[in-house]
């Protein structure tokens, strides 16, 4: 369990920016992962008074607070009619129902851990991250980024007419993936995303959705795979093969 | 009999699933020492020098122990009956560290932020050894685990501290090399098995004070309070008579609890400081120095004739100890008993064993107590062997199995007197509908649905060991009070002992009060471990409520003024019959208080020469994806013998839940460590436990065959129904793949390269 | 730090380190169905409802309890005896170390979602581990004690 000194729940983005500056500080998400650290914090940041905790419809995106729950993220309506079964997809297996009433977008994004199902399924949208200090960036851009000092305010989720759908392999029903996998298409282009390599999700684009499964396979198992307690390289290349298949298959079905 | 056999509310369920507080830590009264242990980082080392003096400036440190503070008398916290067959051979604070977690300083403070912040304060250098990793190297290593003189076996299992012996073994019965070689095919096979976690959801806890007489009295969440007290009189060096253990509702327990894991801690603080003190292990202390199931490895050869008839059976086991004995040289002799007994007919059967020091996380007791690894490795060998001759593996067990009648050699040629393990075989065929689905079919989706069938058995108490004593009290208006020693972990055995009480006596169930452990209060019973409560505590209580009829029926006609042998009691009255002569037992109680009266009590205690085992057959179907790997539990069809059923529905959720257990090690549950000796599944994040998402449909029917030893005709469940998913789940991907895998859990990455590895050869 | 909860529907105003987590919070303000099961937020052992919303009450931090209301099964006794008695007829308690924590979660899915599919209440309950009862009798519970509900409703 980590130890507080002081805990502000701050009333703008700026103050929480300012206070974030100082090493010592962290930004609060929902405490279920910052909780199993040793972090000595001197400045808890908590974000919940901002309103941060809504998902946002308008014409062209959908605008997701830092503080929107994983299990708002399943249950939300909008989301499945225009995405899918994607964001449901993407948490159901995450531990239960009380951890994803807890755990936020805004944790789970900045953590960025190699594991993380949401920062998958997210690189295979297109999506922008608003930050306190640096503004709007891609997604992709912020994932690609070492940990910083900023705050994660927002995640925009554009509409397109991209369609996606996600898969994901666990040991047990509600482990953490040995493996994740997104795809997507828009106009005709895939674009595959597989996370819990076990290293950060990484995004491959510039295929036809219409290439021949073996290529698209032999593309996403060339990426970098790694061996950790839950599985060796070797096996998570063969589920790489496996996955991708699988989300390409269904993507041409909805496509 | 109206109680026995049906299906009784247990006694404390409203309670707790109100939520009261009526466990350990709800308990812990106000002002009480928080106890927290500084842990070894490393898994060999030595205590070179230790620094508590910044720590104990800390605001809030009431103490801190090391090594020099402690007494030096060697225990172990194995709880078995005295003479432990476990080594003493551990020190409450020792300069060696043996195992990465063991205790190097105890800290004591007024709150877990005082306690923790000294515990960073203490200053410890470490002489860092290599530690002896490789349970398979241990015997004769260089690396000892335990070098020091003072080590000590208190009986002859073969101990042998210079050679990192913690016991050794063989038995034979009949002529196994001669046997094997006249069979017409002979299989040698080696499985492994992991350290299995418990993880029940209390972990272990105990707070202590000095009562009101200034002895040490305990409260805390064990299964054997009476072997406790032996136990912190070792390790503290004080008189039995100066302890006092009581236990309240455990959460759960499945023999973790059958080693005083964290009772001496509190119990030394109080000790030295007067205070109350308490400790609450963390998941994670509980993950890494709790008392898991040992990890073996088993290599069996077995022989048999083209026709499926087993001939021989010979079975090597290597368990590993740990850093500390305890529980290692009584496990291992289940994992040959338990196993080779399944098969009557052998012409002959061996079994040898090696229990090894090493520096992991010592070993313990956890439900099936080594007959659950001798089981799967000895079913999975007759699995293999069905499919080396090309038979049904139900077939292959129907022609060898143990049956009622015949006297088992490879188990103390005990007679097996109470056994339809045939008639669990044709109840779980029928279940499972075997014939149709053996053995494997591919699905539309590419899935393959397969079917695997294991064997089990078990014992019922320990043979001339176990002991279980019984109080039952008349009191005023005719209600009893029952008291024993045996401890309720969540099981029911209070609930099952007051049936059996309440069908003995005649009367309603809400007639008998049950009151658990204090050890200065409850008659002496072992404790509940090794399947014995229903069976060893249960025969108790049928013979006390015999001699407290006689006691009733005397008091009756003592009051009627007319011989006992006119008389009958009812469970409402004694009376005459024929005659208009009749007394209430509510009388006889209140009379019973009256100076010029007795007050009725009887108390009589029991002690099996056997220990009857219970038997099943587990069929499993699962739902195999080739590509990832991934089994899905389907349907599980368990067919049990334990004799006459006590109570319905505790026996059916003893059954679900040691099965679903039994997934777990087959297939998820997998201790790692890192080069250094560090336990890498030290949380429910890393150790995963079956979620009700993996447990997938269990189904219970009971073939009860009738044990004249046990009371109402039972015998024991509890440990039996963790035995057979391992074997069952191996032998369904086998029946999916075509490949045998020997090692435990089977990942889905095994099963996924395997198959890819198969297709490529 | 000071907040105000209330438990129960007790208001508590009161000054609390900033790490505190909910669970300590409860269990000193008498709440001992509470359990702490794990490190890791893995085991559902201390779930209770947070503004109606089931929760880990090990997760939250104190700080963000407050001007909420927490309710615990010390708060929801009445259904308690009632899902519990299902849960006891089936011996589906056990041990009984994880119930409290599963019947606020069931207790949650009733409000939620209506009519469960076994499969939607398999998925719902995931994060309650139990390792006494394989989970079957629980299920068995559960579905008596909506279609008890269902009757009362009729």
């Amino acid at each position: 369990m980590f130890t507080v000194q002081q805990y502000v729940k701050v009333s703008s983005l700026e103050e929480a920016y300012t206070l974030n500056q100082k090493k010592s500080s962290a930004v609060l998400g929902g405490g279920c992962w910052m909780k199993m650290g040793k972090r000595r914090i001197g400045t808890l940041i908590d974000l919940s008074g901002l309103g941060l905790d809504t998902i946002e419809e308008t014409e062209d995106s959908f605008i997701l607070g830092a503080m929107v729950t994983l299990r708002q993220m399943e249950t939300d309506a909008r989301l499945k009619t225009t995405f899918g079964s994607g964001f449901a997809d993407m948490v159901r297996h995450i531990v239960g129902v009380q951890f994803r009433n807890c755990a936020t977008l805004g944790g789970s994004l900045y953590s960025r851990f190699g594991f993380s199902d949401i920062l998958t399924w997210l690189l295979a949208l297109d999506c922008d991250v608003e930050l306190a200090g640096a503004g709007i960036i891609p997604l992709a851009q912020y994932a690609a980024t070492p940990y910083d000092r900023d705050v994660l305010a927002r995640v925009i989720v554009h509409k397109t007419s991209r369609k996606a759908v996600y898969e994901s392999f666990r040991n047990t029903e509600t482990d953490i993936p040995v493996l994740t996998c997104a795809a997507s298409s828009l106009n005709g282009d895939l674009r595959l995303v597989i996370g819990g390599r076990p290293m950060r999700a990484l995004t491959v684009d510039g295929l036809a959705l219409t290439k021949s499964m073996e290529t698209i396979v032999e593309k996403a198992q060339s990426l970098p795979f790694g061996s950790n307690m839950r599985a060796s390289a070797q096996y998570r290349r063969h589920l790489a093969g496996v996955l991708v298949k699988r989300a390409v298959l269904r993507l041409r079905e909805v496509e | 009999m109206s109680y026995v056999n049906s299906r009784v509310r247990k006694k404390d369920a409203m309670s707790l699933v109100t939520g009261k507080p009526v466990y350990t830590g709800d308990l812990i009264p106000q002002n009480t020492l928080v106890v927290k242990l500084l842990r070894s980082p490393h898994a060999n080392a030595f205590i070179e020098e230790i620094n508590t003096a910044a720590a104990l400036k800390v605001p809030g440190v009431a103490a801190i122990f090391t090594y020099q503070d402690v007494p030096t008398s060697r225990f172990t916290t194995a709880g078995q009956t005295y003479p432990e067959a476990s080594p003493y051979d551990r020190l409450i604070l020792d300069k060696h560290l043996r195992c990465a977690g063991d205790p190097v300083a105890i800290i004591a403070a007024e709150t877990e932020a005082a306690a923790l912040k000294a515990m960073n304060l203490i200053k410890v250098k470490y002489d860092v050894r290599e530690p002896l990793l490789d349970f398979t190297k241990a015997k004769d290593n260089p690396i000892l685990v335990h070098p020091e003189e003072d080590f000590k076996a208190l009986c002859p299992v073969g101990a042998d501290n210079r050679r990192n012996l913690c016991s050794t073994d063989v038995f034979e019965v009949g002529k196994v090399e001669e046997a094997l070689s006249t069979c017409d095919v002979v299989l040698t096979r080696t499985y492994h098995t992991k350290a299995n976690n418990q993880a029940m959801m209390e972990t272990f806890r105990t707070y202590s004070y000095l009562d009101e007489y200034g002895r040490l009295s305990l409260v805390s969440s064990t299964q054997v309070p009476f072997h406790v007290r032996r136990i912190l009189s070792n390790a503290l060096e004080i008189p039995k008579s100066q302890i006092r253990v009581v236990k309240p509702r455990i959460g759960g327990g499945f023999g973790a609890k059958q080693s005083a894991v964290s009772e001496v801690y509190p119990a030394f603080v109080t000790l030295k400081t007067g205070r109350p003190a308490a400790i609450v292990y963390t998941r994670e202390e509980s993950m890494t120095n709790g008392s898991p199931r040992h990890e073996m490895q088993m290599t069996v050869r077995i022989g048999a004739n083209k026709d499926g008839v087993i001939k021989a059976i010979d079975l090597y086991a290597l368990s590993n100890a740990g850093a500390y004995g305890d529980h290692g040289p009584t496990t291992i002799g289940l994992v040959g008993h338990k196993s080779l007994s399944l098969y009557g007919g052998v012409e002959a059967a061996r079994f040898a064993c090696d229990v090894v020091y090493t520096n992991t996380m010592n070993g313990g007791a956890y439900r099936g107590y080594g007959a659950t690894q001798g089981i799967y490795a000895v079913e999975t060998a007759v699995n293999e062997m069905a499919a080396a001759l090309h038979m049904d593996p139900c077939a292959i067990r129907e022609k060898n199995m143990v049956l009622e009648g015949q006297v088992m050699r490879t188990y103390y040629n005990e007679t097996c007197n109470s056994c339809t393990l045939d008639k669990c075989m044709a109840k779980a065929k029928e279940m499972m509908n075997w014939q149709e689905k053996f053995p494997a079919k591919v699905l539309e989706n590419g899935h393959i649905r397969s079917v695997g069938v294991a064997m089990a058995m078990q014992g019922s108490g320990i043979s001339g060991v176990d002991i279980a004593s019984v109080e039952i009290r008349l009191n005023d208006d005719g209600f009893y009070t029952l008291l024993v020693g045996c401890t309720d972990m969540g099981t029911g055995c209070d609930t099952i002992l007051a049936q059996m009480a309440a069908d003995c006596l005649d009367c309603d169930i809400d007639r008998i009060a049950v009151r658990g452990v204090d050890t200065d209060q409850s008659p002496y019973d072992t404790g509940s471990y090794a399947s014995s409560t229903t069976y060893v505590t249960g025969m108790a209580v049928v013979k006390t409520c015999e001699k407290l009829r006689e006691k009733i029926l005397e008091a009756g006609a003592k009051l009627l003024d007319i011989p006992v042998e006119d008389t009958e009691f009812d469970g409402k009255r004694v009376f005459c019959p024929g005659k208009d002569k009749e007394v209430s037992l509510s009388q006889i109680g209140y009379a019973s208080f009256e100076g010029h009266n007795r007050c009725i009590s009887a108390s009589e205690s029991h002690s099996s020469p056997v220990s009857p085992p219970p038997f099943m057959v587990g069929m499993v179907e699962i739902d195999l994806d080739p590509e990832t790997g991934k089994v899905e539990i389907v349907d599980y069809a368990a067919a049990v013998d334990c004799g006459t059923v006590i109570n319905r529905n505790l026996a059916t959720v003893q059954t679900e839940g040691g099965i679903v257990q039994g997934i777990g090690m087959a297939l998820f549950e997998n201790i790692q460590y890192d080069k250094f000796g560090r336990m890498m599944n030290n949380s429910f994040l890393q150790y995963k436990i079956p979620t009700r998402l993996d447990a997938g449909k269990i189904r219970v029917e009971f073939e009860s065959s009738y044990e004249p030893t046990g009371p109402f005709g039972a015998k024991s469940i509890g440990e039996l129904v963790i035995n057979t998913p391992a074997p069952a789940i191996t032998n369904a991907i086998y029946n999916a793949t075509g490949l045998y895998f020997r090692e435990l859990p089977i990942r889905p990455e095994d099963i996924a390269l395997g198959l890819l590895h198969k297709d490529e050869n | 730090m000071q907040i105000t909860v209330t438990i129960n529907g007790k208001k508590y105003t009161e000054d609390v380190a900033p790490d505190l987590v909910l669970l300590d919070f409860l269990r000193a303000h008498g709440c001992y169905s509470v359990k702490r099961g794990c490190e890791t937020s893995n085991c559902g052992l201390c779930t209770v409802h947070l503004n109606g919303k089931p929760v880990l009450s090990c997760s939250v931090l104190a700080v963000r309890a407050d001007g909420k209301s927490v309710t615990t099964l010390e708060g929801l006794q009445k259904e308690a005896e009632e899902f519990g008695g299902f849960l006891a007829d089936e011996g589906g308690e056990q041990c009984g170390f994880c119930s409290p924590g599963f019947i606020m979660n069931v207790l949650a899915m009733v409000r939620e979602l209506e009519n469960p599919s076994e499969q939607e209440i398999q998925e719902y309950l995931a994060g309650n581990l139990c390792r006494c009862t394989g989970y079957q009798s629980q299920l068995r519970a559960i579905q008596k004690y909506l279609a008890w509900k269902q009757e009362g409703t009729k």
